[in-house]
């Protein structure tokens, strides 16, 4: 079926798996919210939400819905269109990353193959860097469009947070990629299925990469653009209704993504650890479903670390914040770089 | 009309309006808000002509990074309508025909070129993907990107020094 020589099969598969993609973003970061305060309670000896539903599970419909009907409040002296522009930037951003992210092995049917991936673009990892660079916007458009000098402070914190920390992230993923010799995210999975997961030969290299995701989704201890106490609310203090909503929904999806990206970098994407799974002979679909799980168990695993770390460790400073970025997780990731290109070089001599 | 046709005009009509826009728009945030979308459809570009790598590079460096220092600046000294200075109209006078003569000499030199038997290479050419183009820096044009990192180099020593505290 060819209209405009467009191969318009190909744009209804894309399209249904984009949606799919995004349904289920949506439908973790909902339940982040719920294991947030789960979890919170948990470690706070509480119980947690415990009305909505049987274990309050049906708390971040009941969250949602009462967003939903708020008042809607646009400050008379903002910027009306940026105002409003603002959190439409985070959330699109925040779902854009999930193009390059390969979900499960390919569904081999009879009539070709189906990859579970929306794009297996040559730059893959590049693009990830690409739109969390463009993240920043989402948050210092909302800032200054409220005319508030604590918004203004905050979306200026937390765009010199994500620009800082982005250089400490790109130099331990070139670590990494020493190793694959490609940036496609597909071959980056198939290189892990077959050596080891990255983490292995890369610890350091993964450490520094989970603190700069920390601080990338500013979440505590990196949390500094939220900093209640220094600057009431933060970027998002004149959001009301659903456009907060979107604010702080647009962290929990960024949350979801930076652990896919990093169970995909570090830890062997949707591989089976431990098992050859090709060599079980099962139906495609149901490898495809199997490995789907196994990414989605590896990311449940690291949003949980994510929730642990926040009920657990006190927020820095900012000039503690600054001082980690520029003077200790560089010159280690430099390190490790080198370290790895010199161990690379001695092996393959 | 191919996907790709279609595309073209679609860019390049975003990249024209936007970057009228970015002169047009008397609010200095909006003009930097324009100049990223010029960034965007100009990376758009790139990768219709396969260049990948420069597309990708285009958005985190400009889009990502230099933008964002830009609104830094224009934010924290909140530029507005009421007080930006007013210049004088032999001023605008004088820009207007120094901006027309720059017009006048890029036509000239557009003029002559042999645009018409050098066709873009769309959609196909591997030299933007990225194991080419590493391949190409660093052996046929190794000494100038040693020479530019050096460049870089010295640019961010000179500033952390001015950025340094007495």
């Amino acid at each position: 079926m060819y209209l405009l020589a467009i191969d318009l099969w190909f744009i209804l598969e894309k399209a249904i798996l984009i949606a799919c993609i995004i349904g289920l973003s949506f439908f973790i970061a909902m339940y982040t919210t719920y294991a947030e305060r789960k979890v919170a309670g948990w470690l706070q000896d509480r119980h947690g939400p415990n009305r909505a539903g049987p274990f309050g599970i049906f708390q971040p419909l009941a969250d949602g819905g009462k967003l939903f009907f708020k008042e809607e409040i646009i400050p008379l002296a903002s910027n009306r269109i940026l105002f409003i522009l603002g959190p439409g930037l985070a959330m699109v951003t925040a779902l854009v990353t999930s193009t390059v992210i390969p979900w499960g092995a390919p569904i081999v049917t009879d009539k070709g193959i189906i990859p579970l991936q929306v794009a297996d673009v040559d730059m893959g990892i590049l693009i990830v860097f690409s739109v969390v660079s463009v993240g920043v916007y989402g948050i210092m458009i909302g800032g200054w469009a409220s005319n508030n000098k604590f918004s203004l402070i905050a979306a200026i914190r937390g765009a010199s947070q994500m620009v800082s920390y982005e250089l400490p992230m790109g130099l331990a993923l070139i670590a990494v990629l020493f190793m694959t010799g490609s940036l496609k995210m597909s071959e980056i999975v198939a290189n892990q299925a077959a050596n080891g997961w990255h983490v292995i030969y890369q610890p350091l290299g993964f450490i520094i990469f989970f603190v700069c995701a920390l601080a990338e989704c500013n979440r505590t201890p990196f949390d500094l653009p939220e900093a209640e106490n220094e600057l009431n609310f933060g970027y998002h203090q004149e959001y009301s209704s659903m456009k907060l909503g979107f604010y702080l929904f647009a962290e929990y999806i960024n949350m979801f993504i930076s652990s896919a990206v990093m169970a995909t970098l570090f830890f062997g994407g949707y591989d089976i650890p431990f098992v050859n799974e090709a060599a079980w002979g099962l139906e495609p679909w149901l490898l495809s479903l199997i490995s789907f799980s196994v990414l989605m168990a590896k990311i449940a695993f690291f949003l949980f670390v994510f929730i642990w770390i926040r009920w657990t460790i006190p927020r820095f400073r900012y000039d503690q914040l600054m001082n980690l970025g520029w003077k200790k997780l560089i010159p280690l990731a430099l390190l490790n770089m080198i370290i790895s290109a010199a161990v690379m070089l001695w092996l393959n001599k | 009309m191919n996907i790709t046709q279609i595309l073209f005009w679609f860019l390049s009509v975003v990249a024209i309006f936007s970057a009228l826009m970015v002169i047009t728009s008397k609010n200095p945030v909006y003009s930097v808000l324009w100049l990223i979308v010029t960034f965007f459809s100009i990376s758009g570009h790139y990768i219709l002509l396969n260049a990948q790598f420069l597309a990708i590079v285009n958005i985190i460096v400009y889009a990502g990074a230099i933008m964002v220092l830009f609104l830094f600046v224009i934010m924290l000294m909140n530029l507005n309508n009421e007080t930006e200075p007013q210049k004088h109209r032999w001023l605008k006078m004088a820009g207007a025909v120094a901006g027309g003569c720059l017009l006048l000499v890029m036509v000239a030199a557009l003029k002559d070129t042999d645009i018409k038997n050098q066709q873009a290479m769309v959609n196909e050419g591997t030299i933007g993907l990225i194991k080419n183009l590493g391949k190409e820096l660093f052996t046929t044009y190794v000494v100038p990107f040693e020479i530019s990192s050096i460049l870089f180099l010295s640019a961010m020593v000179g500033a952390v020094v001015i950025g340094k505290k007495e």
